[in-house]
């Protein structure tokens, strides 16, 4: 064997070095930045989970205003302000819910996922890349979006809605933000756990709306002692202003089991995806 | 600085750079065994190819390579070290796998920008690397709408972004028309002239016969032959030699014996097997006959794939139960 024939098969390409450095994670970080703003579902979904959290919490405002007159006394008596304009979490959560599982599930289906652990065969730095990364935008597009419709929302309601000084009025705000940030972190854990689109988001609805309406069933003293601590409950108690729910969990509470499920979620992923082949 | 070496000798193997080296490889899925204890080396400075029937195992051997199947038993290590203990392992190994490993909803340029940003290489060398592939055209375009051409493009793209040491191709040629393959062929030749090793898979012996020097061929996971691609073809094979003369009945009683087939398929010719056709020119001279035709037919490459890996081809035409295993001819495995 000789180098003979192939010098002379082809021209080497000229050798230019190319500077390269170690894989760490804020090379990965800014890797899954580029990956997210380079999909044009991410901007798609974003929105929507935005004008939900916004456009529900302005319509329920201004149609509350409207119909203040033939309202029956036992609604009027429930009536609460602020809970009321931030009525678009309960649909904004589906939407970063099933962006959050997307941002994996994508990779998997399209076999992106290989080309990813080849760069970073560590693995891990992947999933906390995209739980940070996804973190971070949900916290800072929700909080936003949730002044917002607060805000416009108190407007619509007009002499019916109160103002950002009210009591419980900036912790419900930050607490949708932080909920649905949360929420989205699990959602990318659910990714990662279950590589499919359909089977994270069937996961996480059923988690999230399917598992508190089938507690119902349950004995009522069954239920105390389970339904406050599922995703949702544990999370509506976080930014319900009154809570007329006697065993539903402090916001304090709520916040520290929301945080359990996540955590849960989270070594569970990095457990699988360290241990499976990709 | 990459020092080229065309296969030095065997006992110097782990001191060379940029090798890949699998030590009783193994991968089973449930009873089922992928790859069965591989023992090889991948050499730098030439093309080795990765020849075996489809289901051999050769991807799966070459996402262990990788790091992204786990082997069951046994290691596989490149320069030295498990590929996921490499602090830039894209500049170890460039890698094209079988399937697309891209997201179809993303732009070439994008996907090659984010892989790049794992190890901080520079948005020039994207650049660069585009242009070396020639997709500067649909670069900004949905990878999802290329065809297979273009798609394998990319995949090299993103292979050769950070100058790596050693190259693992899977299957690079398929879907390319034949100047798409030129392209690899020449491609490949030319990265291991620069001293890389490149490590190719294909289920076809002719491309590999043009690109690659040196052979690993395995079948139902198990190593076949380790050998250079002129040894194969000499060793898997027996030759034939054809002789054209017009005493063809005197020569084929002369040349009988117990490990020679002689055919004959018109009056003036002879199949020879099990005598080389030096022997059969001297035995004619010695009986004073006359030849007209004395000519070693070399078996063709693709017969000695076929020879080779007959049993243990995963899935016959005709079923056809696999006894026992053929004896690999390795070389490294000592």
């Amino acid at each position: 064997m000789t180098a003979g024939s192939h010098v002379a098969v082809a021209p080497a390409p000229s050798r230019a070095t190319v500077a390269v450095s170690p894989v760490s994670q804020r090379r990965v970080l800014v890797s899954e930045w580029i990956k997210m703003r380079s999909l044009r579902s991410t901007g798609f979904t974003l929105l929507a989970a935005v004008v939900a959290m916004i456009g529900i919490g302005w319509i329920v405002g201004a149609a509350t205003n409207s119909h203040w007159s033939s309202m029956d006394p036992r609604e009027l008596a429930g009536f609460e302000p602020i809970g009321r304009s931030l009525a678009g979490v309960n649909l904004a959560q589906l939407a970063i819910g099933v962006l959050g599982v997307l941002f994996i599930s994508g990779e998997y289906a399209t076999g992106m996922i290989r080309a990813t652990f080849s760069a970073v065969p560590t693995r891990l730095p992947v999933i906390w890349a995209k739980a940070a990364l996804f973190a971070a935008v949900t916290f800072v597009l929700m909080l936003v979006s949730a002044f917002v419709a607060f805000l416009g929302g108190q407007h619509f309601l007009a002499s019916h809605g109160t103002t950002l000084s009210a009591p419980h009025a900036v912790r419900a705000i930050v607490a949708v933000a932080v909920y649905l940030t949360l929420i989205g972190v699990f959602a990318v854990a659910l990714g990662f756990i279950l590589r499919s689109t359909a089977g994270g988001i069937a996961t996480l609805f059923g988690l999230l709306l399917v598992l508190p309406g089938i507690g119902q069933v349950l004995p009522a003293s069954w239920q105390t002692h389970t339904l406050p601590y599922l995703p949702s409950n544990a999370g509506s108690s976080m930014f319900t202003v009154v809570q007329d729910n006697p065993s539903a969990l402090s916001p304090g509470t709520g916040l520290f089991v929301l945080c359990l499920w996540v955590a849960a979620a989270l070594v569970a992923a990095a457990v699988l995806v360290r241990r499976r082949d990709a | 600085m990459r020092v080229p070496s065309y296969g030095g000798p065997t006992t110097y193997e782990g001191q060379f750079p940029h090798m890949i080296e699998a030590r009783g490889l193994t991968k089973r899925y449930g009873d089922k065994t992928a790859v069965d204890g591989l023992t090889f080396t991948v050499r730098p400075g030439i093309v080795t190819g990765f020849l075996g029937p489809n289901g051999a195992g050769k991807s799966t051997t070459m996402r262990m390579i990788l790091g992204l199947d786990a082997p069951t038993s046994g290691t596989v290590t490149v320069d030295g070290k498990p590929y996921r203990e490499h602090a830039k392992p894209l500049q170890a190994v460039g890698a094209l796998l079988e399937a697309r490993a891209v997201h179809t909803s993303r732009s070439a340029y994008n996907h090659l920008r984010a892989l790049a940003a794992t190890h901080g290489i520079a948005n020039s060398r994207v650049d660069e690397v585009i242009d070396l592939v020639g997709l500067q055209e649909v670069a900004r375009k949905r990878a999802g709408g290329f065809s297979l051409g273009m798609g394998q493009r990319l995949g090299i793209a993103s292979a050769l972004l950070a100058d790596p040491s050693t190259l693992i191709l899977d299957e690079p040629v398929n879907g390319l028309d034949p100047e798409g393959i030129r392209w690899i062929r020449d491609l490949l030749k030319s990265l291991a002239a620069e001293g890389r090793t490149v490590f190719v898979s294909s289920h076809l012996m002719s491309e590999m016969a043009l690109t690659a020097e040196h052979l690993i061929v395995i079948g139902r996971g198990r190593l076949m032959a380790d050998t250079s691609v002129a040894d194969l073809i000499a060793g898997a094979s027996t030759t034939v030699v054809t002789v054209r003369t017009p005493q063809a009945a005197e020569l084929g009683r002369a040349l009988a014996g117990p490990d020679v087939t002689v055919s004959s398929t018109a009056a003036d010719l002879l199949e020879v097997t099990g005598v080389a056709a030096a022997q059969i020119g001297e035995v004619a001279r010695d009986l004073g006959l006359v030849l007209h035709e004395l000519t070693p037919q070399q078996a063709s490459l693709e017969e000695a794939f076929m020879d080779m890996t007959r049993d243990e081809v995963e899935y016959h035409a005709a079923a056809t139960p696999a006894p026992g295993t053929t004896a690999p001819t390795s070389r490294s495995a000592a």
